[in-house]
């Protein structure tokens, strides 16, 4: 069995001999799980479900489009599939996909034993499995699923069935849990890491990750205020957003953007500090400018909160909030152009290899960049009057969303699988799946842009015939790609879990005979063996200097 | 002048021949693509076939706003290549693979800062032009011709505000044959049409060379007045009244569809311009007024059962049968209108209320904005077809008493 799977009887021999008590078997193990271990790998494995879930609406999403006129869908389901691809694909993929991350790499990253609050952590996870529930099975409910687009813009959400109070409930689950396993980071990661790692001695994934919890906490709360006042004016007679009472649908937005600016970062930022583990590890050189890695993460994520209007440039606001929303958005390709040229300020001059984990970082760099020029175009205003809520945008937030959060968590599984599992992936699999991803991908969405520019609004149905031949190849590209993942699940993911592949020492991405004195992988995860045992640093680690090496 | 002239040049020599190529590709491709590329059409003042940049529209505004994508798109490519030659460069030459030997360094604050300054450069060079457009787009003053153009799920309501025309207004919606089709499966094999689902009933006419202020507003939910010829996109927000503006320099026909979701049949409300001569747009005017003459009903006049619901048929095909069918049976969350109690209701003020005020938030929509007589058509039409036959009659003047 897998080693992933089958921890608890080797954690009770070893350490049977103090107060541990061993790890609970069977169902009871995940249902009462405490240990950060078992908790990441819950996670990651909700986080994949959802993400097959989220990715068969988009399939239904590029099938209706594949031509012109409605062959399958109609345009009630139709928007049913866009708006809950969306909210599946944000609050049940991505974010907990890096939550899983941060409960497995954090502790071990950190030289701590467990996160600071293990029942707690336990009570973030499971809070999500009725949220998914009630979103997923909202389209048996009488009136179907919410049709809204996934921002829920008032006042259709005054017109939606019972399925939007469902949705609203499971958001303010899915916020809760969100909150609480970033209090459980913010205060792991302040109080736990080993002695003599300081804050700037960190690893970028743990840094990354307490910006982003931060971010976290200021914001699920907005979020929950918005959907809140949406669920008193459906049914308690308030007028927040309602027109016909006096409300207005616009500070909706504002309120609903103010949340989802900085979202958007707490998808990304963690990423970030994937590839900045990755990059260094297969250069065989330290991270170029750690201190400013850490300068720009702070800085996006403070910026991130004086850019939201951008997605609300055709409401008609005034010309200075136009021009300031502007600048500031601008603003923030600095401090990523400074992350993009530090990762590659780290691969000069190095020794690189590419290794599956390594091309999806190269991957990410190359493809999120794209997404990144496209979100400085969509940034100027004039521009974004003519593409606002086109296929364009689409193609943007694809760009950064699925190139950029989901290419980094792939890149991390290849990383640390083997860390894992204690086993090695299959490498020629995984190579398949970076190509097949990655071309797929672009065939996917860069045909977007096209539609975009020439006019293609987005949340359609149906379209005009000139728009049908970038739409065809988008829809085959989606099935392709798709498919690849259906392949990395059961290819690379099931076998790794199942402990099939080469044994993996406790740092495999170590040059045994190489006589460079930085090599390969570096850091606290790589001192301990593989699979990591279920229990680790039960007792605080001596570090050396760098605080990457325990000395006793 | 020169910008435009820029970006026109730069539009036909890349656009086009890009174009021409895909099309090519399209026809090796375009048997399976099942859209026959080739032979339909570039819809001007819509979508051209495949186009691949930003629409270089009509007025100022939109030659200004390709000027600037151009001008982005240089810059980004121009950056890109260069960060990504580094990159690329790094990669084949750096690798283990050719025996490179990692070297050391892993700081450097000149580099830092020379790199954190030179892109807050280039973003300023980006943002000086964009600024003055962002100026220009919201300059609403000194307009030659106000149009209010209403939101409505789904479809356009133009009213003619201020200037030449003042007091027209008329709805706008999508031809009902294109709806049918998509219905259907949308265009058949070899059929081509090229202004597929955004044929309109009534386009909104305005004449050329005049500054046109298009106020949008909406009636239920958020919709989203957009040209791209004209570079214009504008929310319609219900309960609040904003403004754009344009000024067509050329004569045609120009295509926009809504571009805020608003609901189920948001793909089905398109927007059609027709930019005319200042003599033809004075000759549609005065037609439009003789039409509205004599298209005023008294809504005293007294009908009788045989004509109103002959109205009444008109009207319910044109305004209710998108949701509560032909048929009267609705369809989901939409409520049925045969056998429906209101309807049967002996008190007729119950469904005129409905009518005039809307029910369940909004769902059932006010109808305020249709004509007494419209609506004492509408409402008689629904209490006598299908299954109902309550033999009642309801009169324009009941409607206008209930709107008191």
């Amino acid at each position: 069995m897998s080693a992933v799977l089958d921890h608890s009887s080797h954690a009770h021999d070893s350490h049977g001999d103090h107060h541990d008590h061993g790890a609970p078997a069977g169902w009871r193990r995940w249902v009462f799980a405490t240990n950060h271990k078992d908790i990441g790998t819950l996670y990651l494995l909700f986080s994949f479900t959802m993400f097959m879930i989220g990715g068969i609406l988009a399939l239904g999403i590029r099938a209706e489009l594949f031509q012109p006129g409605l062959q399958m869908i109609n345009p009630e389901l139709f928007n049913q599939l866009t708006t809950m691809h969306g909210i599946i694909m944000v609050f049940g993929a991505i974010m907990p996909g890096f939550v899983g991350f941060a409960n497995w790499m954090i502790p071990l990253q950190i030289g701590a034993a467990d996160m600071a609050f293990a029942r707690m952590n336990n009570f973030s996870f499971w809070l999500m499995i009725p949220a998914a529930l009630m979103v997923v099975s909202s389209f048996f409910v009488p009136g179907g699923a919410p049709a809204t687009g996934w921002t829920l813009y008032a006042p259709l959400t005054l017109q939606m069935g019972p399925s939007m109070d469902t949705s609203i409930f499971a958001l303010h689950l899915l916020g809760a849990s969100s909150i609480m396993g970033s209090i459980n980071i913010i205060v792991t990661v302040l109080n736990m890491r080993a002695p003599g790692m300081t804050l700037m001695k960190m690893p970028m994934f743990c840094w990354t990750w307490l910006i982003t919890a931060y971010l976290l906490i200021a914001v699920m709360p907005v979020l929950a205020g918005a959907i809140t006042m949406t669920l008193t004016d459906r049914h308690f007679g308030t007028s927040f957003f309602n027109p016909a009472g006096g409300g207005d649908p616009v500070m909706y937005q504002h309120i609903f953007w103010f949340f989802g600016h900085p979202e958007v970062y707490i998808m990304i930022l963690p990423a970030f500090g994937i590839i900045s583990h990755i990059v260094p590890a297969f250069s065989r050189k330290k991270l170029f400018g750690y201190a400013s890695m850490v300068y720009a993460t702070s800085s996006i994520a403070i910026l991130s909160f004086i850019v939201w209007a951008h997605h609300m440039f055709t409401v008609g606001m005034p010309v200075t909030g136009q021009l300031f929303f502007m600048y500031a958005t601008m603003l923030i390709a600095v401090p990523t152009a400074v992350k993009i040229f530090n990762w590659i300020a780290t691969m000069w001059r190095g020794s690189m290899t590419f290794e599956t984990p390594m091309l999806f970082a190269v991957g990410f760099i190359f493809v999120f960049t794209i997404g990144g020029f496209s979100g400085l175009i969509l940034a100027m205003a004039p521009i974004d009057i003519q593409i606002h809520d086109t296929y364009y945008v689409v193609a943007h937030f694809h760009y950064v969303l699925v190139a950029g959060s989901l290419y980094a968590m792939f890149a991390g599984f290849y990383y640390w699988c083997p860390k894992w599992t204690g086993v090695m992936y299959n490498e020629s699999r995984g190579k398949i799946h970076f190509w097949w991803s990655l071309i797929s991908f672009n065939i996917t969405f860069f045909p977007m842009h096209f539609l975009g520019l020439a006019g293609m609004p987005r949340r359609y149905a149906d379209y005009p015939m000139q728009f049908a031949d970038f739409n065809a190849i988008a829809s085959v590209g989606a099935f392709a790609f798709g498919l690849a993942q259906v392949y990395f699940f059961f290819f690379v993911v099931l076998p790794a879990m199942m402990g099939k592949g080469v044994k993996a020492s406790s740092n495999p991405w170590e040059d045994k005979n190489s006589e460079n004195l930085v090599k390969g992988a570096e850091g606290l995860e790589w001192e301990v063996d593989s699979p990591a045992p279920f229990h680790t640093f039960d007792t605080p680690p001596k570090l050396n200097a760098a605080a990457t090496k325990i000395i006793a | 002048m020169r910008r435009e002239k820029v970006a026109n040049m730069l539009n036909t020599l890349i656009s086009n021949k890009l174009t021409n190529l895909l099309q090519k590709a399209g026809v090796v491709v375009g048997s399976f693509a099942a859209t026959a590329a080739f032979a339909l059409a570039d819809l001007p003042g819509g979508p051209g076939v495949n186009q691949l940049n930003l629409t270089t529209g009509v007025t100022k505004i939109s030659q200004e706003q390709s000027w600037l994508h151009w001008y982005m798109l240089i810059i980004c490519t121009v950056v890109f290549i260069l960060v990504f030659g580094v990159m690329f460069y790094s990669i084949l030459k750096h690798r283990k693979s050719v025996g490179h030997k990692p070297a050391n360094f892993h700081e450097s604050v000149t580099v830092e800062v020379v790199w954190t300054i030179i892109p807050f450069i280039i973003v300023i060079l980006m943002a000086l032009p964009a600024t003055k457009v962002v100026v220009a787009m919201k300059d609403t003053t000194n307009a030659d011709l106000t149009v209010k153009a209403t939101g409505m799920q789904w479809k356009w309501g133009y009213n003619y505000i201020k200037g030449e025309g003042e007091g027209i207004g008329f709805v706008s919606t999508l031809d009902a044959t294109h709806r049918e089709m998509s219905e259907n499966g949308g265009p058949k094999a070899g059929q081509t049409v090229d202004n597929y689902l955004l044929k309109v009933d009534n386009p909104l006419v305005v004449p050329v060379d005049k500054k046109i202020r298009v106020i949008t507003t909406a009636n239920d939910v958020i919709h989203a007045f957009a040209v791209p010829a004209f570079g214009i996109m504008q929310d319609a927000i219900p309960g609040f009244v904003r403004d754009t503006w344009f000024r067509a320099e050329k004569i045609g026909d120009y295509y926009g569809q809504c571009a805020k979701l608003c609901g189920k049949e948001h793909s089905y409300m398109p927007i059609h311009v027709k930019v005319v001569s200042a003599e033809d747009y004075t000759k549609w005017v005065a037609g439009e007024q003789k039409k509205l003459a004599a298209k005023a009903d008294d809504p005293s006049k007294v009908w009788t059962m045989d004509d109103i619901l002959k109205r009444g048929e008109k009207v319910y095909a044109a305004n209710c049968a998108a949701c509560h069918q032909a048929n009267g049976k609705g369809a989901g969350a939409i409520k049925a209108l045969d056998g429906a109690a209101v309807v049967l209701d002996a008190d007729k003020a119950k469904q005129i209320a409905i009518l005039l005020n809307g029910q369940n938030n909004g769902a059932m929509p006010a109808w305020k904005q249709l004509s007494d007589t419209d609506l004492a058509a509408v409402i008689t039409y629904t209490k006598n077809t299908w299954s109902n036959k309550t033999g009642q009659l309801v009169q324009p003047a009941e409607v206008l008493a209930a709107r008191k």
